[in-house]
């Protein structure tokens, strides 16, 4: 009986813990991110929307990288705590910021 | 009350080697417009060069960026006027402009290897400077029409952008 339970409870969390995590959207309009600040947990994704006609980045220095085209989307899921700074490598003064809790 | 910003802009002008004595007034929408597209295609036909010319890969993908996101400006610079019924109008600061690109161009072509990438970069980050200072003073400040204006600041964030991002390719080739 209780080795039974066992791998459907654990089945059930694993199965359960995707449905939890959300995407968090952040439009990018006339090269301005925002909100420029999110807050997010492990597992969530972030998706940028693009409205304008130029292709964007959201880039980590020395970590991920992001491509957002033109009039579409791009998007990241969060696989790393803490707390990162972002930017569009095509325009570096297009600046974000990401806070990832556990 | 005209004359700070046109000194301002003929100096930056004159910075890059390209005098600008005959811009005495204000620009009018359609002389800006011309202006602006004009900037546009003499950094894609620099880009272009580049292309062609550069081996270094960071060199390369900075000027598709350019010749990407100035085509992507231009025409919606040229869907707005068709809009607006404005016709762009030729003047002397886009002369000068153009003049000085030219220049610069047949300059460049001379060169090759790292000094044509060291060239062609240091001149991106000081001709986005010059046209981001004219944008600042100047264009956007004597655009009378709503949307021109608007196009115009979007443009001076991506053009900022651009700087930006000369400058971090300048430093990578150091």
């Amino acid at each position: 009986m209780r080795g039974g339970l066992l791998p459907a409870a654990l089945a059930l969390a694993l199965v359960a813990s995707p449905a939890l995590a959300a995407t968090i959207e952040v439009t990018i309009d006339k090269l301005v991110f925002s909100p420029p600040s999110v807050q997010a947990k492990v597992g969530d994704a972030i998706e940028w929307m693009n409205k304008d006609v130029f292709a964007h980045t959201a880039t980590v220095k020395g970590g991920w990288e992001v491509m957002i085209p033109p009039k579409s989307k791009g998007k990241v899921t969060l696989k790393q705590a803490g707390a990162v700074d972002y930017f569009c490598r095509f325009h570096p003064n297009m600046k974000g910021h990401l806070e990832v809790s556990p | 009350m005209f004359t700070r910003p046109i000194a301002a802009f003929a100096a930056l002008l004159l910075m890059s080697a390209a005098p600008l004595a005959e811009a005495a007034e204000k620009p009018t929408d359609p002389q800006i417009a011309h202006i602006a597209y004009t900037a546009g295609t003499l950094d894609i036909e620099a880009a272009k060069l580049a292309i062609k010319n550069s081996k270094t890969k960071e060199v390369v993908d900075f000027a598709k960026d350019m010749e990407r996101d100035h085509e992507a400006v231009n025409s919606q610079a040229l869907a707005l006027v068709k809009k607006l019924k404005v016709k762009p109008e030729d003047n002397a600061t886009s002369q000068a402009l153009a003049k000085a690109a030219k220049e610069e161009r047949a300059k460049l072509a001379k060169l090759k290897g790292a000094a044509f990438d060291k060239a062609y970069i240091e001149n991106e980050v000081a001709y986005h400077k010059q046209v981001n200072g004219a944008l600042e003073t100047l264009l956007i400040p004597s655009a009378s029409n709503a949307e021109l204006k608007s196009l115009l600041e979007t443009g001076l964030k991506i053009f900022q952008g651009h700087e930006q991002h000369a400058e971090h390719v300048a430093g990578m080739l150091k």
